[in-house]
């Protein structure tokens, strides 16, 4: 077989980011989108530290960066999603439309 | 040390990977998504050990795998309703959703070949013991400003999930 270039760890990294994304636009439940936002955040430090091979130690830090980032938003993201849940007992997110007019 | 089965170990994870990331997106229960999440994460620190970033891995599974998916099976135990399992899963506009995404993909297969001559053929080969202390270096030289901000991101983070999940502000 053909050795394993850095090409072939950016085909997985971009199908792991067409996966969250098709995840992001197509499901209901809101924690699902949640959680195919952290399916592109991985899919993009694959791509990373797939490039930080070649160029040298940042993509590496540049990926630490990224998951502290990711850990922030999941943290808030799930903060607002209970409150909103104590207000109105849904979790899909076509139903949550209080602000629309 | 040269690696070996490099070829086969390639595959598997990045298989797993995959598969695990289309039972992310499907599966009807947000449980078995967060499971499946969780497999996908540690296929992608195997993949990261293969590209010789032994530090991203770890903190990939201590930080990712142990505090990000705790605080997601904590948050789905809270908010799982049963009847949310039988209601419709996918949206009205799954279509063009899907659509976008494939189209989004194959512009970057077709970044990919066109780009083929910017990729540099011959790795580096990192020490493979010394990538936590270049990695610190690093951090407290070039990245000082960043990881300062990054400190005061995560205070902010705190206090706002704090005082959003509190039941009387």
């Amino acid at each position: 077989m053909a050795p394993i270039t850095t090409i072939h760890y950016l085909v997985v990294a971009a199908a792991l980011f067409v996966l969250g994304v098709i995840g992001v636009l197509t499901r209901r439940n809101v924690v699902i989108v949640l959680m195919s936002v952290e399916l592109i955040l991985n899919a993009v430090n694959l791509n990373l530290v797939a490039f930080s091979r070649i160029w040298g130690l940042h993509g590496q830090v540049f990926a630490i960066f990224v998951i502290t980032d990711a850990a922030a938003e999941a943290a808030v993201g799930l903060g607002i999603l209970i409150a909103f849940f104590r207000n109105k007992e849904t979790v899909n997110v076509d139903e949550i439309d209080l602000l629309k007019w | 040390m040269e690696p070996v089965a490099t070829t086969f170990f390639f595959y598997l994870l990045s298989g797993l990977a995959i598969l695990s990331g289309v039972l992310v997106i499907t599966r009807k229960n947000p449980v078995h998504s967060a499971l499946a999440l969780i497999l996908t994460l540690l296929c992608l620190a195997g993949l990261y050990l293969m590209l010789y970033a032994p530090f991203v891995a770890g903190v990939q599974i201590i930080l990712y795998v142990g505090g990000i998916m705790v605080l997601f099976l904590f948050v789905i135990m809270l908010v799982n309703l049963e009847r949310s399992q039988k209601e419709k899963q996918f949206n009205q506009q799954w279509v063009p959703g899907i659509l976008a995404a494939v189209a989004l993909g194959v512009l970057f297969v077709t970044i990919y070949i066109k780009g083929d001559a910017l990729f540099v053929r011959p790795e580096m080969r990192f020490p493979e013991a010394e990538n936590t202390q270049q990695i610190g270096q690093m951090l407290y030289s070039n990245y000082m400003f960043p990881f300062e901000i990054a400190s005061l991101l995560l205070l902010v983070a705190i206090i706002g999930a704090v005082v959003m999940a509190k039941k009387r502000i």
